[in-house]
């Protein structure tokens, strides 16, 4: 079929948790962070990572969601697409936001996704977290915690699930030609 | 062509209503007259075979905007529209500016239609100074030029006491007062057809009882006096029914439908394009459907086109600047054909004698202009038309011999097409070509 | 969404859903400290008012604005208009200057559908004559939502002067096409039978109506009707079809109170209904931008979509698969 999986759920686990940790070391502790999930499956994985923040450290740690829609550069070709919710836990001037998502590629959301938070505030900085960096970045954008480095080709398509939003947790690499075909 | 010159028609179906004629036969024309209608040829042999030879037509309304508003239209253009839609005599109303309430405008149109020789006219006199409603104007003085119809045509006589003044000071001439049916109360600021578009599309509406209330006014007042009334432009079912009855009481009382409005409805006023503004507005399917029957039974006596021309700017503003009015001369043939007449027979609204009549013998008559609508016998003078019935053509907004170009028939489809018209033997319409008339060739019409 | 917003009559119930949909993503914008989003960046929206209108006009200026459009106001008084430049002549010109979309108010009916044959811009009709205001029936949808959670199955009246107000026109419309049950009422001068034709039904009698409908909506009786015989007075319109305190206290429990604005209060309206908690005209004002940036956002939306959205390539145009999703 062209697919293959390369995280299973357990994988997706225990980067998750790597990942709380690397963040945990870089920031000194918990204190002033803000987890920013991007889209749809940047929210749950922010939420999960914020919940292992708290499991490890013992002090909550707040975690929205970003929508980025009105920032995308690609207005002019895609049309109007649907509005999804912005929602700032907390003020974040003075504040270390972690971007959270769960693909890095082109860049180009993250970007908007900065833009975003500029409009919203000013933190003292932009940290970012994804579960996979497949490389091919258009923009000088670099994820500060990965949870799997995942080298893929242009053809191919990367597809996370997540128990939230798909009823399990999985990271698969898709052909393209494999699904044109069907 | 000289004047001396013979032309013979040959084999074309020749449609006389005035002497009862529907059959295949030759025509022929010497010099300004018709010579013979048989078997025979004689001169240059014409083949009109698959053609109708009828009588020119007659346009008993039509606005040729001169003097005053020659940007739209002027005798020479409007009277090379009427040749090209088959017509040897038109009537032109009085609303120029200034107004024709003189003898002396009479004098100038008589003038310019002659020298520029494309058709006769037949002006029509305004009922009041100014068409201001209030003081009749020189009937006398406009008679003596041979004026015998008067009308404030795009507005009303709105003073019943006027009105009724009139109507019994034209009965000096016997003359014919057509009034413009419109109660101005019931019509202010309005800009389409009231009805269940009106109410959707937010432009005030023309109600019926508007030209109805005016129309039944006339008639009983025409009647009273045994006076003579012409109705312009019914648009109404309701006018037509008044009409009916009125003619079957005996009132002295002819009317005239427009094309428009046998043809086209108000839902095409969605979309806001002013070429469909026109007053009396387009009403609904049902009047159309009442119109028709008016032609069918005779009710209502002669097709006239009301032929309005606008210069492109004033038709390409907001729907409540522009002014209202429409084409109508190089069309009315093939819409009446096309609308009313059938390809078989036994189908259709009308036939093509029936057509024919209402084009051209009924107007002449109703209106007494002599020399025109028929009979085509020898002796008459040749002013006839030659179409054929048959043939498809796509109407042409860019393509009028009108100045102006507000026709709401663009894109049509249409059966029916003036091939050749003439005005006292010569050719004012040759092979569908309309040329520069010739100076001195139309007479004054007395 | 369609090329241009001119009439409700347009709109089907899934469009007008999307508009509202949108504008609740829009509302936020409001609340952040810097109230402005870059997805209209580089388009240019001119506002060509034919009609003096300082609160619609501000009310897109400022939507324009927080997304980001450079605007251009275009009034008829004092310019080349009042000079006798036609609107075909005007089109022409903004069309020369390449704006990407004209909000256009024109006291002449149909004038916004003219616009559109004389320009490639888009255009949105701020309200043409008698026919129709779609941006202010579509933030009076949205905040009737917004209060009573849903637009299906209300029951609504319309009350004043509907045979001139265009705002009635797509008030009712949106209402229907919404699944609303609607009667519009007044005197029979104002409110015709012919009104049905819109899709509701036509009452004279206000207080028979009151306890039975969820939504009142209050139109603007202009004093010049009076002078032309439509009613006899002020006086006698408000006792008739005015809505006092006392008529206020006959709707039933949760029942909403709207006007368009500008008030004539003391005649459809007094200062204490205006002021009530049911009445909710400050935040009809309020959705207003929000509901404005939803319409021109949607309008201005790039080329028209292929049916198949599961996702776009964010750079370069590559095509993704049906059920691939965007790349990041």
């Amino acid at each position: 079929m062209g697919a293959q999986r390369v995280l299973a759920a357990e994988d997706v686990a225990r980067a998750l948790k790597r990942m709380a940790h690397e963040i945990l070391e870089r920031n000194k502790g918990a204190d002033g962070l803000v987890l920013m999930g991007i889209r749809s499956r940047g929210v749950p994985l922010a939420r999960r990572l914020a919940a292992n923040l708290t499991a490890i450290e013992g002090v909550e740690v707040p975690a929205g969601s970003l929508d980025v829609t009105l920032y995308r550069d690609d207005y002019d070709r895609t049309g109007p697409r649907p509005l999804g919710q912005t929602e700032f836990p907390s003020d974040i001037a003075g504040k270390v936001v972690v971007l959270v998502d769960d693909v890095l590629y082109t860049g180009r959301t993250i970007r908007a996704a900065m833009d975003a938070v500029m409009d919203y505030g000013r933190p003292t900085a932009i940290q970012l977290a994804v579960l996979v960096d497949r490389g091919h970045r258009e923009l000088p954008i670099r994820a500060d915690y990965v949870g799997k480095n995942l080298p893929t080709s242009p053809v191919q398509d990367v597809r996370v699930s997540l128990v939230e939003t798909d009823g399990a947790d999985e990271v698969t690499v898709v052909d393209r030609e494999e699904v044109a075909a069907r | 062509m000289s004047d001396r010159s013979t032309i013979t028609f040959t084999g074309a179906r020749v449609v006389d209503p005035a002497s009862g004629r529907d059959e295949i036969a030759d025509v022929i024309v010497s010099g300004d007259r018709i010579a013979a209608v048989g078997n025979g040829s004689d001169g240059l042999r014409v083949d009109a075979s698959g053609l109708v030879l009828a009588p020119g037509f007659v346009d008993l309304h039509v606005h040729l905007r001169e003097p005053g508003r020659e940007d739209a239209e002027t005798v020479a253009t409007g009277t090379a529209a009427a040749a090209a839609g088959g017509f040897t005599a038109v009537c032109p109303m009085a609303n120029t500016d200034p107004v024709t309430d003189h003898a002396g405008i009479v004098e100038q149109v008589l003038r310019l239609a002659r020298d520029s020789g494309y058709a006769d006219v037949y002006p029509v006199g305004a009922v009041t100074r100014g068409l201001r409603g209030e003081e009749l104007a020189e009937m006398g003085a406009m008679a003596a030029h041979g004026v015998r119809c008067f009308s404030d045509d795009g507005l009303p006589v709105r003073s019943a006491r006027v009105m009724r003044r009139a109507l019994t000071y034209a009965r000096t001439w016997d003359a014919i007062i057509a009034n413009h049916a419109e109660e101005p109360d019931l019509t202010e600021g309005a800009q389409m057809n009231e009805g269940e578009l009106s109410a959707v599309l937010g432009l005030a509406g023309w109600p019926r009882e508007a030209e109805e209330v005016m129309v039944a006014r006339d008639l009983i007042l025409a009647h009273g006096l045994g006076a003579r009334l012409h109705v312009p432009h019914v648009s109404t079912a309701g006018t037509v029914a008044l009409i009916r009855q009125a003619k079957a009481r005996g009132t002295r009382v002819t009317a005239e439908a427009a094309p428009h409005h046998f043809t086209l409805t108000d839902d095409l006023v969605r979309g806001y394009d002013p070429v469909f503004k026109v007053n009396p507005p387009l009403r609904t399917k049902a009047d159309v459907e009442a119109v028709r029957a008016g032609l069918a039974d005779g009710t209502i006596d002669a097709i006239a086109t009301d032929h309005a021309p606008h210069p492109p700017e004033q038709k390409e503003q907001e729907w409540a600047y522009a002014p209202p009015g429409m084409l109508g001369l190089e069309t009315a043939l093939a819409l009446t054909l096309t609308e009313l007449v059938g390809t078989e027979e036994g189908q259709g609204t009308l036939t093509m004698s029936r057509a024919v009549a209402a084009l051209s013998t009924k107007p002449a008559r109703s209106r007494g202009i002599a020399g025109h609508g028929g009979p085509i016998v020898p002796g008459a003078p040749a002013n006839l038309v030659l179409f054929d019935p048959a043939q498809r053509w796509t109407i042409d907004a860019a393509r009028t011999r009108s100045r102006s170009r507000n026709t709401p028939y663009a894109g049509m489809v249409v059966r029916g097409k003036v091939v050749h018209t003439l005005l006292r033997g010569r050719f004012t319409c040759h092979d569908g070509q309309v040329a520069g008339g010739r100076p001195g060739d139309g007479r004054a019409r007395r | 969404m369609m090329r241009h917003l001119l009439s409700m009559d347009d709109l089907g119930p899934e469009e007008i859903t999307e508009v509202l949909d949108t504008a609740a993503g829009f509302a936020g914008v409001a609340l952040r400290p810097i109230k402005k989003v870059p997805t209209l960046r580089g388009r240019t929206v001119c506002n060509l008012f034919y009609e003096d209108s300082t609160r619609t006009r501000i009310s897109f200026e400022i939507a324009e604005k927080r997304l980001s459009a450079d605007v251009i106001n275009f009034s008829a008084k004092g310019s080349s208009v009042s000079k006798g430049e036609s609107l075909k002549d005007t089109a022409l010109t903004l069309q020369a200057m390449g704006v990407d979309a004209i909000v256009i108010r024109h006291w002449a009916a149909g004038a916004p559908e003219q616009l559109t044959r004389w320009v490639d811009a888009k255009v949105l009709n701020a309200g043409d004559g008698a026919h129709q205001h779609p941006t202010q029936a579509l933030l009076d949808l949205y905040t009737i939502r917004a209060r009573l959670g849903r637009l299906e199955g209300l029951r609504a009246a319309v009350v004043g002067d509907v045979v001139h107000s265009r705002v009635a026109r797509s008030v009712v419309r949106g209402l229907v096409t919404t699944g609303a049950e609607v009667t519009v009422v007044g005197p029979p001068t104002l409110v015709p039978e012919r009104a049905e034709h819109w899709g509701a039904s036509v009452s004279h009698d206000l207080d028979d109506l009151l306890p039975k409908i969820d939504v009142l909506y209050l139109l603007r009786v202009q004093s010049e009707r009076m002078h032309r015989q439509f009613f006899p007075s002020p006086r006698e319109y408000a006792r008739l079809w005015g809505v006092d305190r006392d008529r206020l206290a006959r709707l039933p429990e949760g029942a909403i109170v709207l006007h368009p604005g500008p008030m004539n209060r003391g005649v459809e309206i007094t200062a204490d209904v205006a002021d009530a908690p049911s009445a909710v005209i400050t935040e009809q004002v309020r959705n207003g931008i929000a509901v404005r940036m939803s319409c021109l956002y949607l309008l201005l939306g790039g080329e028209a979509r292929p049916a198949d959205d599961a996702g776009r390539a964010e750079s370069g145009g590559r095509e993704v698969p049906a059920g691939g999703r965007p790349r990041r």
